[in-house]
C-alpha cells in the first residue's frame, strides 16, 4: 500500500461505510422473508395430537394411521415376536438407543423400551407382566431416506424398507441395511383400553 | 466481441444504420450466427442443437400443460387424467413432455461424454464447461421436481426419498428438510412449490444457455483434433472453419430430424415405456411401491448414493475420522454429489498437455471405460440394494472417482501422445480427401 492511501478517516468514508451497511441490512430483512415462508405454516403446525381406536386390531396385526402426515405403525404383536426381540442382545445392535420419545435420551434399546407401556406406569413395572410389551406404536417412515418399510418382511420378521433395502426387526430396530438408527417411537400413550393417543 | 477473426455485419441500408446505431440487435445475431466454427467437426457435434431444441420442446408444451393441470393434492393425480383423457391433444403433448425429459437427459449426456472425450473442458473452455455443470445440475432439479407433479405413487415417495438428501446433512438436515417440504412430511406445501420451481427453472436453464454459448464463442468451438483455429489472421482462421450458417445450421438439423424420428417412435407407439407403472397409481403415504426407482437417467447417481453402506472402509474410515458425523447415509449423499463435483473439476483435474483424446493412447481406453461404466451404475441403479447388485454398484462408484481423481492426474505424466496435426486444415484435408464429396479438384493431372 502506498502511503497516499494511508489517510485518516473522513465524513466520505463514513457515508460510504453507513451506506453499505445500511444497504446489507435492508437486504437481509428482505431476503429473510422469502426464505421463512417456504417453513412450515401456522395450519401445518396446528395439527398435533390424535387418538385412535385399536379395538379392531388382532393379535398379528397392524394399523397404519396417518399422523402429521407420515404414517404410524401399531402393532399387536404375537409372543413370539416379542420372544424373538428379546433375545437380541442389545449391545450388538447398530442403534442401540431407545429412539423411544416416551422414555429419557439414552435409554436402552431393549424390547420393553420399544414397547408402548399398557398402563401409564413406568415401562419397567410393566416390561414382566405377559402380554405387557404386546403393543409397538412407532414411525413407519425409514430412518434411512423416509420410504414406508412393509410389515413381516426382511430378514428378521419385522419391517423391510422396499427403497435401499433396511431390515427391522419385531421392534423395529435397525439391524441390516443402510438406515441408521431405529424406527422413532413418537410420544403416545393408552387413554383406555382401546385408545391410544399420539402427541 | 473477442473471438475467431471473421467478417462482422455491416448495416446497408438507411434502415438498418437507423437500427444499428441505436440497438445493434441484428449485429449480434449476424455474428452469432455466422461465427466461424471449425470446419472438422464430427457428428458428436450436434448435441447442442438437440439440447436447444428440446428445451425450446419441454418450455413450449410445460406452458400449455400448466393451462390444465391443479397443483392440489386432491386434485393433481385426477388434473394430470384430464389432460390424458378430456383435453384436445392432451395426451400427446403430455407424452412429448414427458418423453421429451429423457431426450433432454440422453443428449445431455452424449454432449458431456464428447467433452469429456475430446478434452473440451480444457484451458480455455473452463468457464463453458462449469456453466454447463450448473446447466445440468439446475436440469436435474427441474426433472425431479416435474416428476414429482403427477402426484403418483413414485412422485410422493421419489420426493420422500430425495427431500430425504437433504435431511441426511449433519446437525442442520432435518431443519433443512421441513424447509424444503413446509411441513414434516411431502404434502400440500411441496407440490405447490415444487410446481413452481418448474416453471421458473427452465427460463434459468435458458439464461444459462446464452452464457454457456457466449463462453464458447468466445474461446471458439474445441474440435475433435482438440487443436485451435488459427487467429493470426483472417485468410488463416478461414481455412480452418465454415461459417455455422448453412453449413452447421443444416448438417446439425439433418441429426435432429434423423434423432426426433426415433422420439417420434417412442412418443406414438411406446410413450410409457421409459416411465414406471407405479406411477399410474395415485400417491399414497401410507404405502410405498415395493420397488422405488427414480427415472433411468438418474440411475447412475442412484447408484452411487446406495453403494456406500456402514460396512465399506471408506465409510468406516470417514465414520471415524469425523468422530461420527459422517455416517453412511450421509456419505451416500456426499459421494452421490460428489460425483458430479469430481466432473464439474476435471478441467483442473486432467493434467495431460493434449486436449483431443484422439491422441491419447492409453486416455482412450480408460475413457471407455467410464463409459461402459456409467451404463453399468445405471443398470445397478435399477436393481433391487443387495448383492450382487450393490456390490457390482460399489466397484462401478469406485472406478467413477478413481477415473477423475486419480487416472486423470496420472495419465497427464505417464503417458505418452500422439503428436496432433499442425492445423485443423491438415487434419481436414487427411479425413476428408479432396476427390470424395461433392467439390472436385484435380490434384494429380497427369495420373
Amino acid at each position: 500500500m502506498s502511503h497516499a492511501d494511508d489517510h485518516p478517516g473522513t465524513r466520505r468514508d463514513f457515508i460510504y461505510y453507513a451506506t453499505a451497511g445500511t444497504g446489507a441490512v435492508v437486504a437481509g430483512a428482505a431476503v429473510w422473508p422469502l426464505i421463512n415462508q417456504m417453513n412450515p405454516s401456522a395450519d401445518v403446525l396446528a395439527l398435533s395430537s390424535i387418538r385412535v381406536d385399536i379395538s379392531g386390531v388382532a393379535e398379528g396385526t397392524q394399523l397404519t394411521v396417518l399422523w402429521q402426515g407420515k404414517p404410524v405403525f401399531i402393532r399387536y404383536r404375537t409372543q413370539e415376536e416379542i420372544d424373538a426381540a428379546q433375545a437380541v442382545d442389545v449391545s450388538s445392535l447398530p442403534d442401540p438407543n431407545a429412539e423411544n420419545a416416551n422414555l429419557p435420551d439414552g435409554s436402552q434399546a431393549t424390547d420393553a423400551n420399544r414397547a408402548l407401556a399398557t398402563s401409564t406406569e413406568a415401562t419397567s413395572e410393566t416390561a414382566g407382566e405377559t402380554g405387557g410389551e404386546a403393543w409397538l406404536v412407532m414411525m413407519g417412515v425409514c430412518t434411512h431416506l423416509g420410504c414406508v418399510p412393509l410389515g413381516e418382511q426382511g430378514d428378521f420378521g419385522g419391517w423391510f424398507c422396499p427403497c435401499h433395502g433396511s431390515h427391522y426387526d419385531t421392534a423395529g430396530r435397525i439391524r441390516k441395511g443402510p438406515a441408521p438408527r431405529n424406527l422413532p417411537v413418537p410420544i403416545a400413550a393408552f387413554v383406555d383400553a382401546t385408545t391410544i393417543k399420539l402427541g | 466481441m473477442a473471438g475467431i477473426p471473421h467478417d462482422h455485419y455491416e448495416p446497408k441500408s438507411g434502415g438498418e444504420k437507423w437500427l444499428h446505431s441505436r440497438l445493434p440487435i441484428v449485429g449480434l445475431l449476424y455474428d452469432t450466427l455466422m461465427i466461424p466454427t471449425p470446419k472438422n467437426l464430427n457428428w458428436m457435434w450436434i448435441w447442442g442443437i438437440v439440447l436447444t431444441f428440446t428445451l425450446a420442446l419441454q418450455i413450449v408444451t410445460g406452458i400449455v400443460l400448466v393451462m390444465h393441470y391443479t397443483p392440489h393434492v386432491d386434485m393433481a393425480f385426477a388434473s394430470v387424467e384430464h389432460i390424458m383423457r378430456d383435453v384436445n391433444g392432451g395426451h400427446m403433448i403430455r407424452y412429448f413432455h414427458s418423453n421429451g425429459a429423457s431426450l433432454f437427459f440422453l443428449a445431455v449426456y452424449a454432449h458431456m461424454f464428447r467433452g469429456l472425450y475430446y478434452g473440451s473442458y480444457k484451458a480455455p473452455r473452463e468457464i463453458t464447461w462449469i456453466i454447463g455443470m450448473l446447466i445440468f445440475i439446475v436440469m436435474m432439479g427441474t426433472g425431479f421436481m416435474g416428476y414429482v407433479l403427477p402426484w403418483g405413487q413414485m412422485s410422493f415417495h421419489g420426493t420422500a426419498v430425495i427431500t430425504g438428501l437433504f435431511g441426511a446433512i449433519p446437525f442442520i438436515g432435518p431443519d433443512l428438510q421441513t424447509w424444503l417440504l413446509g411441513a414434516g412430511a411431502v404434502g400440500q406445501p411441496a407440490l405447490n412449490r415444487f410446481f413452481s420451481l418448474h416453471y421458473l427453472l427452465p427460463f434459468v436453464i435458458v439464461g444459462l444457455v446464452i452464457v454457456h454459448i457466449w463462453a464458447f464463442h468466445t474461446t471458439g468451438n474445441n474440435n475433435p483434433t482438440g487443436v485451435e483455429v488459427r487467429r493470426t489472421s483472417k485468410e488463416d482462421a478461414a481455412k480452418d472453419t465454415l461459417p455455422f450458417w448453412p453449413y452447421f445450421v443444416i448438417k446439425d438439423l439433418f441429426a435432429l430430424c434423423l434423432i426426433l424420428v426415433v422420439f417420434m417412435i417412442i412418443v406414438g407407439f411406446m410413450p410409457n415405456y421409459l416411465g414406471h407403472p407405479d406411477n399410474y397409481v395415485p400417491a399414497n403415504p401410507l404405502a410405498t411401491p415395493t420397488h422405488i426407482v427414480p427415472e433411468w437417467y438418474f440411475l447412475p447417481y442412484y447408484a452411487i448414493l446406495r453403494a456406500f453402506t456402514a460396512d465399506v472402509w471408506v465409510v468406516m474410515f470417514a465414520n471415524w475420522v469425523s468422530f461420527g458425523i459422517i455416517d453412511a447415509k450421509f456419505f451416500g449423499v456426499l459421494a452421490m454429489f460428489g460425483s458430479i463435483a469430481v466432473m464439474a473439476l476435471v478441467p483442473w483435474l486432467d493434467t495431460s498437455s493434449v486436449r483431443s483424446g484422439r491422441y491419447r493412447p492409453m486416455f482412450k481406453w480408460w475413457f471407455a471405460l467410464l463409459v461402459i461404466d456409467f451404463i453399468v451404475l445405471m443398470w445397478a441403479g435399477s436393481q433391487p440394494a443387495e448383492p450382487p447388485y450393490s456390490t457390482i454398484a460399489l466397484i462401478g462408484a469406485t472406478y467413477w472417482f478413481a477415473y477423475f481423481l486419480i487416472i486423470l492426474p496420472l495419465l497427464g505424466v505417464i503417458e505418452k501422445p500422439l503428436t496432433p496435426p499442425a492445423t485443423i486444415e491438415d487434419d481436414f484435408n487427411a479425413h476428408y480427401a479432396p476427390n470424395v464429396g461433392g467439390t472436385k479438384t484435380i490434384v494429380n493431372p497427369a495420373e
